[in-house]
């Protein structure tokens, strides 16, 4: 990976190479440091008192990469751990390279010129392969309101394939009047909040250092949001490994962490939390007006509904359930499970179970909740998630969630056809969802009402539909 | 009294006074494990075996212990005083609760004996106070022992006697385990003699009669016997004849018989019991008082005499008249005998009066396949390795039978409806349950699997909670998910100069295990692919009980195409599998195989994309700028050689890494442009072909590809031998320098046993410039390569060896039509193990 800074006498007001001076490193001598996860090199392709150009190398090592992580992404998990743009790419690597090179010009000091480490300079730095998903434009919303003039271009992803179009890096040139320090600062941050690839190396304190060296210019940057967003994304991005190696052996790749769960992540901030508040409210309301005192929530993930079960005080026991263990694991932490007294935990029974297997833990139910859950499953594995949920388990209730597909179309930020969110294997109109659930009542003997959450639009209906099964036959 | 004879299969329970000699006793007949002394869990709960005040405690350690060994069927001894009845009370509750006989030994020498003992030990200090209330607590419960539910009471009263006595275990009435077969079983007669003596003709055997014509016996021609399920009686038109040739038969060793609930009422009947003459009853009385008063007292006797359920053939044949759960196989009870009759009822009736049965069939994971009849239905189902035979003849429908071990069914038409069914025969009943549908219990926890050809295999509950995962959100119905295909280890590292991977180390590493007949086997480009083929769109709904035309599916059981693509591609490829005539020649119509579909970007599209194109993007970018500051460096008099060359061989490699993976890609729309290559046949109806030699399986690719040039494409192949090795390396090295992927080299005979276990079923050879892709980029820079020499195998190895294991297990087990949760647990297995922190790039 590489980049470089460069200004000229004009832009410096003394001879170019005393860019050097702020740097601390002398143009006359290549110097190369180790660095984590390779070496990091300093050379000047250009040093005369016209122009200077300082280039800085970093040479990862990807075999020494990824012996040295930590923890469950440690070595031998997936192939992306071995085959990636690191070497090459910009990236946080290269934030942390720059920061062990050029730590004392990085705090703006310069015993040597400190008036001009203390002034605000001309400056050109190239970033020839700079990842950024958002394209140019994204580049252009970060660096353009610190003082940056931008100039992002694209690159092919594959020259000889065209139709493959354009890859996530751009060839990106800043020039700009700043001080030395605040640019090299705002590479600092920014190259990690662009980078925004899974991190196995990245440890969490490196993401505190970052966020100081933010201080005096980030908390007025207009994408300050977006920028602490990326932070927290890279923390959740250390994720199950075994998953995505099972994922990978298919050649597929897993939908990002951070848009699983909501399902309304195409809607813009505010609706979406509104409506994932409003969904759990309103399955909150059928299950206390239901009456259960043992009730399960089938795929739970990481339990905001569960939390809220547990406030009921006529619930004698919530089953929260997922298929996946590390939600799960999050539900425990989240919910300080370890912490609780005996009688609470009593209440509370979390276990990996899954909706395509009849699980006799959950025979007999008062509630069962399956809050945007059947959409994650494949149609043709519906009937056995009825049979496991409406079939074995037989519950006196259910209480079904899922989109209403036809609302799409005020989803603004949403293309036309495309799912609310990634893992949805498909979304029902409202004529859908009830051939589908009346279908389910009458073969398992369950009658059904439908409900809906959010706004009911009179001409494509509520964001989310609701049906509560209730059972006919038999003695719950 | 000299020998003293107990079940096989009971809880045995030592009573006696302190000093008694039960312990002693104990030692003498019974395994050290055998035997649970309340001394020794006193001792284990408060590390002092006289601390009363921890007998709460030891006797629930106790009772766990013996409920644990009762459960796994093994006899059991209870070693404590057990004098007073409340003791013994709760042990024969928990040898009911396991369904076993309960026995009491007793042993009561004189006060004095028992004193004296105690007097002789140093922790027994408490006098003859303790011995004299025991004994006297014995002796009052002495003669209620039987009341008690004590199925043997046997009482030892002097030391000569304890000391003489001999315990002779023997086998219960149910095990017949010893008898291997063959057998006919035949479901629910119901006093249909004609039809009976029509199914025993069609079996094969000769019926003998008596002087009136009457048959009285039947002997297989082929040295095959009967097992009746029971309910031969009532309804029908001829019971005193049916009951005369089952009687017969079982008298001359010709049969065996279990009892039906008709015959259970019948004997109350014939016992002057008030019974309500009802369901066909009132026939069996009225036609039974037309015979003489002896074969009255016969029939009695022989119904009387019957045994609940047998064991056959090892433990793995069950025949019961309502069937059984495992956790009774082979015990006695009266709750065994009540389901064995009857089945598992909740209590409730349905709309035609009939009380609603458990479907516990359902719930069966059983071993033992189990045969039964009981509840008429209009065909025998397989449910989990069992299946009812109860056709309803007497209601106008069949007399059935099986034939064990070949799992066919003959069964003859009834001549007319003898009665007319409560229920009509036809109605199929609620559907609460899919007949074979998949428990959680099936997959989830410590698995332990035993294949056939390597083992006992073990699944870690952690691995099995990510295969969950994966299973659940992203694979096919597990009904067309009858197979995954292992991983495959790479040969052992090369010493070669700038090769990880060459094919003499496969050569050396078979030779070394003894095999020498070896095929190398083109690695195609593509994704791995199991492909389930029907013959027609009835099929899959009959054989696997889901409407399709079968799967492609991936190594990790997704599916490769939607459903609209995929029943595309399967009639295709069902037309040229039909065309090859493979559906005649294996008589099958169904073909499960294994192939490499290409081009590996019709799956792994976005994969390329995001990962290895943008590799290559941004090396393409940012190597050449620093290259060209390097070079102005180098001009301005800076010393950078080393690094300029560095970075003008890893610009080269990236492009020669961008060549690697296009050589993937290639523009698919639809099926327009995927192809197919099979190398292997995994499984029919019926058959596996793992023991077939890959020029058979090869053969039947090149069929295909005959067939069909334009779906189909071949494998190349070469066969090699001790002598021929240079060759193998000469096209290893052609097919890699043309930018193949490399090849595989197997065994030619296929599965290879050696005298270490199985030999690998094929080791990888990759290319040079594939491995780019594997290992990154600069994978041949020297400071990197002489790391990645450093690999290990031996993980990776032993995981292919299991997966292909228990891959075979689950063919085997599809081909023979087991249950599909015991296909389901192997399948599921392979994925698990898959979890497992390989090295990725083996």
């Amino acid at each position: 990976m590489f980049l470089t800074i460069a200004t000229t006498s004009s832009g410096l007001g003394a001879p170019a190479a005393e860019l050097g001076f702020l740097l601390h490193k002398n143009p006359a001598r290549p110097q190369s440091l180790e660095v984590a996860g390779g070496v990091a090199h300093v050379i000047y392709p250009e040093a005369t008192d016209q122009a200077c150009t300082a280039a800085v190398l970093l040479e990862v090592d990807p075999i020494a990469l990824v012996r040295s992580g930590k923890g469950r992404a440690a070595e031998g998990f997936t192939l992306g751990q071995y085959v990636n743009d690191r070497p090459y790419a910009a990236s946080s690597l290269l934030a942390v390279a720059l920061g062990k090179l050029f730590r004392t010009a990085m705090n703006g000091r310069c015993d040597a010129r400190p008036e001009l480490a203390a002034r605000a300079i001309e400056l050109d730095l190239h970033v020839p392969a700079l990842p950024c998903s958002g394209g140019p434009a994204l580049a252009e919303r970060l660096f353009g309101p610190l003082g940056w003039s931008v100039d992002a271009r694209p690159v092919p992803l594959d020259p000889e394939i065209p139709e493959w179009g354009d890859s996530r890096y751009v060839d990106l040139r800043l020039h700009g009047t700043l001080r030395l320090a605040d640019a090299l600062n705002h590479l600092y941050v920014l190259l990690p909040v662009l980078d925004d690839a899974k991190h196995y190396w990245v440890g969490s304190d490196e993401v505190d250092k970052l966020v100081r060296a933010g201080e005096g210019w980030l908390g007025a940057h207009p994408e300050k949001d977006l920028i602490s967003r990326r932070y927290l994304a890279h923390r959740r991005n250390l994720s199950d490994a075994a998953l995505e190696r099972l994922t990978e052996a298919d050649g597929e790749t897993l939908p990002d962490e951070v848009q699983v769960e909501a399902g309304d992540d195409t809607a813009t901030g505010e609706a979406r939390v509104a409506l994932a508040v409003e969904r759990r409210q309103t399955v909150l309301g059928v299950v206390r007006e239901l009456r259960g005192r043992r009730v399960a929530d089938l795929g739970c993930g990481e339990g905001a509904l569960v939390g809220e079960l547990l406030k009921v005080g006529e619930i004698d026991q919530v089953l929260a359930c997922d298929v996946s263990a590390r939600a799960l694991d999050r539900l425990e932490r989240r919910l300080h499970v370890r912490e609780m007294s005996d009688r609470q935990r009593e209440r509370l029974r979390v276990f990996q179970s899954s909706v395509t297997y009849a699980d006799a833990r959950l025979a007999g139910v008062d509630v069962a909740v399956l809050m945007e859950v059947v959409e994650h499953v494949d149609q043709p594995r519906l009937p056995a998630l009825a049979q496991a949920v409406f079939g074995a388990a037989q519950p006196g209730a259910v209480v079904v969630t899922t989109p209403n597909s036809e609302y799409n179309v005020r989803f603004e930020k949403l293309p036309a056809g495309a799912f609310r969110h990634p893992d949805h294997r498909f979304e029902w109109t409202r004529a859908e969802f009830r051939a589908w659930a009346d279908g389910v009542a009458a073969r398992f003997g369950y009658g059904v009402e439908y409900r809906s959450v959010g706004p009911d639009d009179p001409e494509v209906g509520p964001p989310t539909q609701l049906a509560v099964f209730r059972r006919t036959e038999g003695a719950a | 009294m000299s020998t003293i004879g107990i079940p096989a299969l009971s809880l045995v329970v030592l009573v006696g006074a302190s000093g008694s000699g039960k312990s002693t006793f104990a030692r003498r007949h019974f395994l050290g494990t055998e035997v649970i002394s309340s001394d020794v869990c006193r001792g284990l709960v408060s590390d002092d075996e006289n601390d009363q005040a921890a007998t709460k405690d030891a006797f629930e350690v106790l009772h766990f212990i013996a409920g644990k060994r009762l459960a796994a069927g093994r006899l059991t001894v209870i070693d404590a005083t057990n004098v007073q009845p409340e003791a013994r009370r709760e042990l024969v509750a928990l040898a009911r609760e396991h369904d076993v006989l309960p026995v009491a030994i007793v042993l009561d020498p004189p006060e004095k004996v028992c004193v004296e003992r105690n007097a002789a030990r140093p922790d027994r200090q408490f006098g003859s106070k303790v011995v004299v209330r025991q004994r006297s607590q014995l002796r009052r419960g002495l003669k209620s022992l039987k009341r008690e539910g004590f199925r043997g009471v046997h009482v030892l009263t002097t030391v000569e006697e304890i000391d003489a006595v001999e315990i002779e275990r023997t086998k219960l009435f149910n095990d017949l385990t010893d008898q291997t077969g063959p057998f006919d079983i035949i479901g629910d007669i119901h006093g249909c003699r004609a039809e009976l003596e029509q199914l025993l003709t069609e079996l094969d055997y000769t019926i003998s009669r008596d002087d009136r014509g009457r048959a009285v016996d039947a002997r297989s021609v082929n040295g095959r016997r009967v097992v009746f399920v029971g309910d031969l009686v009532d309804r029908g038109p001829d019971t005193p004849g049916v009951l005369r040739l089952v009687m017969g038969m079982v008298a001359s060793g010709n049969a065996y018989c279990v009892p039906g609930n008709h015959e259970d009422k019948l004997l109350r009947a014939l016992r002057g019991k008030n019974v309500k003459v009802s369901h066909g009853l009132e026939e069996s009385l009225a036609q039974l008082a037309e015979e003489p008063e002896e074969f009255r007292r016969q029939v009695e006797q022989f119904v009387d005499g019957l045994v609940s359920h047998y064991v056959f053939d090892g433990g793995k044949l069950v025949v019961s008249h309502a069937g059984l759960v495992e956790r009774m196989h082979g015990r006695a009870s009266g709750r065994v005998r009540a389901f064995c009759l009857y089945g598992e009822t909740t209590g409730e009736t349905d709309e035609f009066g009939l009380p609603v049965r458990y479907p516990w069939a359902q719930d069966y994971r059983g071993r033992a396949m189990v045969v039964y009849g009981h509840t008429p239905t209009p065909e025998p189902e397989w449910i989990n390795n069992t299946t009812c035979l109860d056709t309803g003849c007497v209601f106008g429908g069949a007399l059935t039978a099986l034939r064990y071990p070949e799992r066919e069914l003959v069964a003859v038409q009834a001549a007319e409806e003898y009665y007319a069914p409560a229920k009509p025969l036809h109605v199929p009943s609620a559907p609460a349950r899919e007949p074979d549908g998949l428990d959680i219990t099936d997959v989830t926890g410590r698995r332990v699997i035993e294949t056939a050809t390597h083992g006992r295999l073990s699944v870690r509950a952690e691995q099995a909670g990510a295969a969950l995962e994966v299973m659940s959100r992203f694979a096919i119905d597990p009904r067309f998910l009858l197979y995954l295909p292992p991983t495959m280890s790479p040969v052992g590292t090369s010493p070669e100069p700038g090769l990880l991977e060459h094919p003499r180390q496969a050569f050396e590493a078979y030779q070394a295990q003894g095999v020498t007949d070896l095929v190398c086997e083109e690695k195609h480009m593509g994704s791995r692919a199991v492909v389930l083929v029907t013959r027609d769109d009835d099929v899959a709904l009959q054989r696997f009980g889901l409407a399709g035309r079968g799967a492609v599916h991936t190594r990790t059981g997704r599916s490769f195409f939607g459903p609209e693509l995929t029943g595309e591609l399967l009639l295709r490829l069902r037309e040229v599998v039909d065309a090859a005539g493979l559906f005649d020649e294996l008589e099958t119509s169904w073909l499960l195989l294994d192939a490499e579909l290409l081009p590996w970007s019709a799956k792994a599209g976005d994969l390329l994309r995001d990962q290895y194109a943008a590799v290559g993007a941004a090396a393409r970018t940012s190597l050449p700028a620093a290259t060209s500051a390097l070079v102005s460096a180098q001009a301005a008099g800076l010393d950078v050689g080393d690094l300029l060359a560095r970075t003008e061989r890893r610009t080269a490699n990236a492009e020669l890494f961008s060549a690697a993976y296009r050589r993937y890609c290639w523009p698919t729309d639809g099926l327009d442009g995927v192809r197919v290559a099979p190398f292997q046949v995994l499984a029919s109806e019926g058959a596996t072909y793992h023991d077939r030699p890959h020029a058979w399986h090869l053969g039947i690719a090149d069929r295909l590809v005959a067939e069909g040039p334009s779906l189909f494409t071949p494998t190349r192949r070469l066969f090699v031998d001790e002598t021929s090795w240079a060759e193998g390396i000469a096209w290893w090295e052609e097919l890699t320098g043309a930018g193949g992927e490399g090849m595989v080299v197997k065994p030619a005979a296929n599965l290879v046993r050696t005298g270490k276990g199985l030999a690998q079923p094929g080791l990888k050879v990759r290319g040079q410039e594939y491995l780019r892709i594997i290992y990154g980029p600069d994978y041949t820079e020297p400071a990197n390569f002489e790391r990645l020499r450093n690999r290990n195998l031996g993980h990776k190895r032993s995981l292919a060896l299991r997966e292909y294991a228990l891959g075979l297990e689950s063919l085997e087990r599809a081909a023979r039509g087991e249950p599909l949760w015991r296909i389901h647990e192997c399948v599921f297995a392979v994925l698990a193990l898959e979890s497992e922190p390989v090295d990725p790039r083996l």
